[in-house]
């Protein structure tokens, strides 16, 4: 595989320079590697293959942490691909201020982007002084709770329906040897487990004034307070959870191992791999069962500012063709994603997917605090909640006074 | 022109030439981007500067930001207690090994390239080695409980308050192979004749090591030391193979903090004022050692 796309790399270089007329190549930058992933990402390069072009696969191992450098160095290095991925939000912000990503308002009005994204907010970050710089493929939500059937019954408990009953649950999961809540290493996962938690314990107002207005005053506020106690508890339950990357967390999950993880809608590739089924198997609890709210985050494609015509022609093709109605379905279906468009027909989703598509209907939803932050202030989170997670003797009264800080401090 | 120089006392410029010419590209290198590159790195760190770099200066808020931040604070904790123990163990192991080598042993050759074999392998994949024999559930501890110790706990990666010795531990296993070979070179430098007058005065062994012969190797001491002093402030592979700087930020260290801001945090002036910060620390112990080292010896 690897050799494969060597080749085909190698020969879009030597072909390149001569290349001709209709079939254009054009190298598309993306982290998406895992098993599900990759599946999700053909489907991509076959609709843009079917218009007559070439998708060239840069896929960039790692995960978007090791990646996103990457990408930022070519571009702005200039050696720029044809289009790359992001999570919409901020993290191309700067590249577009600096004039070295492509404006796509062209082709945004002439497919009425507009009126077909939804919900708005995606294109919102997608828009920069009024121009459209990026075209959004799928929504992930941070505000799942993944739960094991097999551990809560080996447990002698029932399978909790919200949060609160998980923690009454968690002195009997302990009691069975089984670790109550799974949280994997990486510092990205404390921190986002804690944003989770603010949505489903101080609801969304507070959310929204924390993340979006940056209000320190709330942020040391008794609503915070109370998400930090909970974070508390969660650390409590996350204790002897050795392990580091996000999926080996949830296959503690899926083992039987773990009863929980709190984790984006993206850890349901890895039950589907496992061959288990949502309801009987595994069960979902959006918004931890307290608050049904998704965040609405995702994936977006940038395209950067290309000398050669031919390609910036490409560009255009790529861009249409990611949010054609067939291809939303086929790719999204793949990665266990929601579609950016609310007018395509998803009868093959699964019951956790099914259950993400109403919310998102009944419109409940919040933006992703890539969306809100900088990658700076998000940092700066993910520090302190890597130490939180690990040093039990770090009170809750020091985290939140240290939050503060970093809301006060955020851009 | 020539004729002029061959007349007059030979040109100084010109002596040499063809080496100072062959010397030229080492030297722009050397001034154009180490030089430049570092004064660049220092003028930036007095900026906002985020994902690209940008004239808005902000005078030392970088710096303030820097030293109130707790994940710095540990890296330079760690750094130090790091430092220290690398320093101290590997040269007293290098330089045991190295005399014990030196006892006319059989299979020398073999000892040899076992001590120094892990040398050849990258930090990442010593990082990763090492992340599985410290590792609760297969490593060491393992072992130890399966031979009937039930209660036998050895896991320092997952341990905040002893993390950095795990990756010490590490290190060591890497690196002391490199310091012996240097030892051993220098040690077969020494000439036969000082062991010889030694024994006729009847001098203990390890007298003759500690007061003779390590003295007589201060070069040998000094290019050791340079070399593990720079492996020491460079750390970084080893450590994100085999904790990424966890548990919690208990094993993080100054590069890593300089890789995280600069091109994960999006924040290239912190990255900068770190990386700042880096050089700083170097420079105050490299200045003072250089000038009683070369100033001092100034001849005529």
């Amino acid at each position: 595989m690897k050799l494969r796309l060597l080749a085909a790399a190698l020969a879009a270089t030597v072909v390149l320079p001569w290349s001709v007329a209709s079939a254009t190549d054009l190298e598309v930058t993306h982290w998406w590697t895992s098993g599900g992933e990759a599946a999700a990402v053909a489907e991509l390069a076959k609709a843009f293959d079917a218009t007559g072009n070439h998708w060239v696969d840069g896929a960039i191992a790692g995960s978007g942490g090791t990646a996103r450098p990457i990408m930022i160095s070519r571009i702005t290095g200039g050696d720029p691909m044809g289009a790359t991925q992001f999570n919409h939000g901020r993290q191309a912000e700067e590249l577009v201020e600096a004039g070295l990503m492509r404006d796509l308002t062209d082709v945004a009005t002439r497919e009425n982007w507009k009126d077909i994204v939804k919900p708005s907010s995606l294109l919102d970050s997608c828009t920069i002084e009024g121009k459209i710089y990026c075209a959004p493929v799928n929504i992930h939500s941070w505000q799942w709770l993944w739960l094991s059937n097999a551990a809560f019954k080996k447990a002698g408990v029932e399978v909790p329906k919200n949060w609160d009953e998980f923690v009454a649950a968690a002195p009997a999961l302990e009691k069975a040897g089984i670790i109550p809540l799974a949280v994997g290493g990486q510092p990205w996962q404390s921190a986002g487990a804690f944003d989770v938690l603010m949505v489903a314990i101080a609801g969304k107002d507070v959310f929204n004034k924390v993340f979006g207005e940056k209000d320190a005053e709330v942020a040391a506020g008794p609503d915070i307070a109370k998400v930090f106690k909970a974070a508390d508890d969660a650390r409590k339950m996350s204790k002897g959870s050795n392990v580091q990357d996000w999926n080996q967390a949830t296959n503690l999950v899926i083992t039987g191992k773990a009863g929980g993880q709190i984790m984006g809608d993206w850890a349901q590739g890895e039950f589907q791999v496992a061959g288990q089924k949502a309801g009987t198997d595994y069960t979902c609890l959006p918004g931890l069962g307290v608050n049904e709210i998704i965040s609405t985050g995702g994936d977006a494609f940038y395209f950067p500012l290309l000398k050669d015509e031919e390609k910036s022609k490409a560009q255009e093709v790529l861009a249409s063709t990611l949010l054609d109605p067939k291809t939303q379905v086929a790719f999204n279906l793949k990665k266990g994603s929601l579609p950016v468009r609310g007018d395509v027909d998803l009868n093959a989703a699964n019951d956790c997917m099914k259950k993400g598509l109403e919310i998102l209907a009944k419109g409940n939803v919040i933006q992703g605090t890539d969306q809100l932050l900088s990658a700076d202030s998000q940092k700066q989170k993910e520090d302190l909640f890597s130490e939180f997670f690990a040093n039990p003797s770090m009170t809750p009264e020091d985290a939140q006074k240290r939050f503060t800080e970093i809301i006060a401090s955020a851009d | 022109m020539t004729g002029q120089a061959h007349a007059g006392r030979p040109n100084q410029l010109l002596r040499n030439l063809h080496s100072k010419i062959a010397s030229i590209p080492m030297i722009l290198t050397a001034v154009v981007i180490f030089l430049g590159g570092t004064l660049w790195t220092v003028f930036y760190s007095f900026t906002n500067s985020k994902l690209l770099p940008r004239m808005s200066f902000v005078g030392l808020d970088q710096y303030e930001r820097l030293w109130a931040a707790p994940r710095w604070l540990m890296s330079i904790q760690n750094l130090a207690i790091y430092g220290f123990f690398s320093l101290i163990f590997s040269l007293v192991i290098g330089f045991v090994l190295a005399a014990l080598m030196d006892q006319k042993i059989r299979f020398e050759n073999t000892f040899r390239t076992i001590f120094l074999y892990p040398f050849a392998l990258s930090f990442i994949v010593t990082g990763l080695v090492w992340q599985w024999v410290l590792n609760p559930e297969f490593g060491v501890q393992s072992v130890v409980r399966s031979l009937g110790w039930s209660s036998f706990t050895f896991d320092p990666l997952y341990n905040q308050s002893i993390v950095i010795y795990g990756i010490l531990i590490a290190a060591l296993w890497q690196g002391t192979g490199l310091v012996m070979c240097l030892m051993l070179a220098g040690l077969r430098g020494i000439d036969e004749d000082i062991w010889k007058a030694s024994r006729v005065d009847g001098i203990p062994m390890w007298k003759t090591y500690l007061f003779i012969i390590i003295p007589m190797m201060r070069a040998v001491f000094i290019t050791t030391l340079v070399i593990i002093a720079s492996g020491i402030v460079r750390v970084y592979d080893l450590v994100v193979a085999q904790t990424s700087g966890g548990p919690g930020i208990a094993s993080e260290v100054p590069a890593k903090y300089v890789y995280d801001y600069m091109f994960l945090a999006q924040n290239l002036g912190q990255g900068f004022a770190a990386s700042t910060m880096m050089l700083i620390t170097v420079a105050i112990i490299i200045v003072p050692w250089a000038y009683l080292e070369f100033g001092g010896r100034k001849r005529g």
